[in-house]
């Protein structure tokens, strides 16, 4: 610690203003802080502040990441393996997980920060702690399949037109990892949805199993036909309840466990660092929403009506978008009042799009974008409410 | 008379209460006021270096109200007159003769207050030097002689962090504080609002006994203490509202200049803070010289900060310098290490207290637990992120966050509608100590306020 901090101190006057390095702080200001902890005192305000600052408050959302993040990597194993029949060690798929999954992510923290830093010494301002999460959260919503370069590219565009376009970090409209996602999802759909991108095969040389299909348990309840059950069709291609709670089944990385994820969600309450709000009314609003179809399924609507509330939960990305997308503070609304609308209507939007739309299976992204951009509007109301009670008590 | 219970807040575990002990130091060598102190003021000297003062004799004035004077406490010569940056004035220094020779005022102290016009007291209070002890809403600076107040707002009891016990600065004062009370009452065509704290058994207070106000009874944790507050429930500021707002031990200094037609120079002042061995209160003379009062003995950090008032809202004073006039607080914290931890966020935080619960400490450790807290930022100045942070220690229908955003945003019309009128720095003190952007959202209402007062 000591050789650290004399190195950081010997170097630290070149990044000053008018030195050499003058241009390079922020990026001398990121090393030298993730290092040591700052050890400023209090100049302007109050003279005590509280521990908590925006590398502990990212570091935190990181932990409750962990569970989904592990589970994620030995599901890409398992489910390679059961696809092609291999017996193998839990630690082998974890293995053959990380192998897949660690590319992806180092391509995700590479691309990323280098815009990120870019844009910090042009702008001259610190780097922002914000991109250690979304560095981890856009691979965790990706097939394990997809090829780096498009990685790179969805990168890129989450971060400079997600992000950085508007102001940078705190002013970004949108969720930057989810920007990426859609990136994906509307320039190379073949990579990112069907049947074929959630299983890592090898087709030159696995030979997958007889009946093994690769669609998501969502795709098969979506593909249910008319006046059928869409859980008895989910069951029948071998996905039950639990196995879908779990998380072994086929995904995007991180958003299969069900489980893992509210273990997440717990960290984040307990810790006050995510909107227990916001994942509540998501919830709410997805069970409800969903509890409404069932209710006007009739024989001539479409199986997926059929599908009950609580399986809807747990499918697809509703989970992981609730507990760590939607919660997103920045694109997020803003006020307390809105956040319960905001999540209301994101749980209503993904079963809505899951239910009636019959091009995309999933919906939680498109809800979560569309309700991202909506989420000023909705401040708006709730700014001109308060507004309105002050003006009315002086009448 | 209300009833209030408020559940936002926080009360920041910090070391460091004086005990309920007074001690007495009469008769410091040196004393200073420190016009800096009070809020709207533009000091303008009105003596030099060599000048013999008496105790009332103005040593500076306002420049736009030169009515508003700043008085000396003691009677002797002026020996210094420092400026800080800008040549802002920061102290008038005089040496005490110790022989308390008083200026005489034009007023005289009367019997019958109900006698006095409003003209009569208000003149008694500006010649006295006692005036700047009023603060208006909004904007939270020195009350305009000029203007009329709607009500006049008085909080008796802190809930500050380690500040002091205002039952404890008034005991034995209830005559003069009912006096001024009485006097505060003729400067208003409204309401005089007293603020108590509800615990559970009110009687035998000093304030309990006071007539000629409206009683409250406030419960809840920091920032329920705070006057802005209490007005925000009681009968908030509206557009084109003044209100003032005054603290309960400047009320009984009213009451005393009064009774005795001289200036009130005692002061109770608590010496509180970790970074003191002793903590207690003294009873001495206004401004005086910090080092005569703390042994340096009584020190127990290499370094330490030295505030007047409290920690989230004090002056920083120099540690050779003097106490301040507006505040019956001195705390004492020690100054932030300069060692730094590796990696430190991503420790457990077992060592640490805060208000949010990512730190260990807030599982584990006893809620009463106290903790030894110093001036560290713990953490760069970030972005503002929406955390949520800000509304859970805003016991008050307003909307930080969106605030500080329209005041950055320099929308004039919107941080009037959501309320920017109705606080003060303290009133936020809370949101900046929370704030994990590291952001001042004190100097932020700031700018706001000078924005609006600039357009008119």
């Amino acid at each position: 610690m000591k050789i650290l901090e004399k190195f950081f101190d010997k170097i630290h006057p070149n990044f000053e203003k008018g030195q050499k390095y003058e241009k390079y702080f922020p990026i001398f200001e990121m090393m030298d802080t993730i290092l040591l902890w700052n050890n400023k005192r209090n100049q302007r305000g109050t003279h005590i502040r509280d521990p908590l600052d925006i590398k502990r408050f990212m570091m935190i959302v990181i932990v409750a990441l962990l569970p989904a993040t592990l589970f994620g990597i030995y599901n890409i194993g398992f489910l390679h393996f059961e696809a092609v029949g291999v017996s193998a060690t839990l630690w082998d798929m974890f293995l053959f997980g990380l192998i897949k999954f660690m590319p992806i992510v180092i391509v995700s923290y590479a691309v990323g920060g280098f815009w990120e830093v870019l844009f910090a010494v042009i702008r001259k301002h610190e780097i922002n702690e914000g991109f250690l999460v979304t560095g981890i959260l856009f691979p965790l919503i990706l097939p394990a399949s997809i090829p780096l370069w498009q990685v790179a590219v969805a990168v890129s565009f989450g971060v400079v037109l997600g992000k950085e376009v508007f102001g940078g970090t705190g002013m970004n409209i949108l969720n930057p990892a989810l920007t990426a996602r859609a990136f994906v999802f509307f320039a190379y759909p073949g990579k990112i949805s069907g049947d074929k991108v959630w299983t890592i095969i090898d087709s030159a040389k696995d030979k997958v199993v007889d009946g093994f299909s690769g669609a998501t348990p969502l795709l098969v309840a979506s593909g249910t036909p008319a006046g059928e059950s869409a859980v008895k069709h989910v069951n029948d291609a071998g996905f039950s309840f639990l196995q879908m709670f779990y998380g072994f089944i086929p995904g995007s990385v991180g958003e299969t466990s069900t489980l893992a994820i509210l273990i997440g969600a717990v960290i984040l309450i307990a810790t006050g660092v995510g909107s227990w709000k916001i994942m509540t009314a998501v919830f709410v609003g997805g069970y409800g929403t969903a509890l409404l179809f069932n209710a006007i399924a009739g024989p001539g609507s479409s199986g997926i009506f059929t599908l009950p509330a609580f399986c809807h939960l747990v499918m697809g990305g509703f989970a992981f978008g609730a507990v760590f997308m939607a919660t997103d503070p920045v694109s997020a609304a803003q006020t307390e009042t809105g956040k319960w609308i905001y999540g209301l209507i994101i749980g209503f939007l993904t079963i809505l799009i899951r239910t009636v739309n019959p091009a995309y299976p999933e919906g939680m992204m498109l809800a979560i974008l569309f309700m991202n951009v909506f989420s000023p509007l909705i401040d708006h109301y709730v700014i001109k409410a308060n507004i309105k009670r002050r003006l009315s008590r002086a009448a | 008379m209300g009833e209030f219970k408020l559940k936002k807040g926080y009360d920041i575990p910090i070391l460091g209460e004086a005990e309920l002990v007074l001690k007495e130091f009469s008769n410091p060598d040196k004393v200073a006021i420190l016009p800096y102190e009070f809020r709207g003021i533009k000091p303008r000297l009105k003596v030099q270096v060599g000048d013999m003062v008496k105790v009332g004799t103005p040593l500076c004035e306002d420049k736009e109200i030169q009515e508003i004077k700043f008085v000396s406490p003691v009677s002797g010569k002026v020996i210094e007159i420092n400026r800080g940056e800008r040549r802002l004035l920061m102290e008038i220094v005089v040496e005490n003769d110790k022989k308390y020779t008083k200026e005489n005022f034009k007023f005289k102290p009367s019997g019958n207050i109900s006698k006095l016009t409003r003209e009569n007291i208000t003149n008694a209070l500006l010649e006295s030097g006692l005036w700047p002890y009023i603060i208006q809403r909004p904007f939270a600076k020195v009350a305009n002689p000029q203007d009329v107040p709607r009500d006049i707002f008085i909080s008796a009891f802190n809930t500050a962090p380690i500040a002091p016990e205002v039952d404890f600065l008034l005991e034995g004062k209830g005559k003069q504080f009912q006096k001024g009370i009485d006097i505060l009452g003729a400067l208003t065509e409204g309401t005089v609002h007293l603020s108590l704290q509800r615990k559970g058994n009110n009687s035998g207070n000093v304030l309990e006994e006071v007539t000629g106000v409206e009683k409250h009874y406030f419960s809840g944790p920091h920032p329920a203490g705070n006057v802005g507050v209490q007005i925000h429930h009681i009968a908030p500021v509206n557009q084109g509202d003044i209100v003032w707002t005054i603290k309960p031990e400047a009320v009984a200094l009213i009451g005393e200049l009064f009774e005795t037609g001289a200036y009130p120079n005692e002061r109770i002042v608590a010496l509180c803070g970790s970074s003191l061995k002793e903590r207690y209160y003294i009873k001495t003379i206004a401004g005086a010289k910090i080092k005569e009062i703390i042994p340096d003995e009584n020190i127990n950090d290499d370094e330490a900060r030295y505030i007047s008032g409290d920690v989230l809202t004090g002056i920083k004073l120099n540690e050779n310098g003097y106490l301040g006039f507006n505040n019956c607080l001195l705390t004492v914290i020690p100054e932030g290490k300069k060692k730094r931890r590796l990696l430190g966020y991503f420790r457990t935080g077992i060592d640490m207290s805060s208000f949010s619960k990512t730190f260990l400490s807030s599982w584990i450790s006893s809620k009463k637990k106290k903790w030894k807290l110093d001036t560290l930022a713990y953490g760069g100045q970030r972005a503002f992120i929406q955390t949520g942070v800000y509304e859970k220690v805003m016991p008050m229908d307003i909307l930080p966050s969106i605030l500080a955003k329209s005041i950055l945003a320099e929308d004039i019309e919107e941080m009037e509608g959501l309320g920017i009128m109705e606080l003060a720095e303290e009133d936020v003190a809370l949101c900046t100590y929370v704030c994990p952007s590291k952001m001042d959202f004190g100097s932020i209402l700031r700018q706001g306020f000078d924005l609006i007062e600039k357009e008119g």
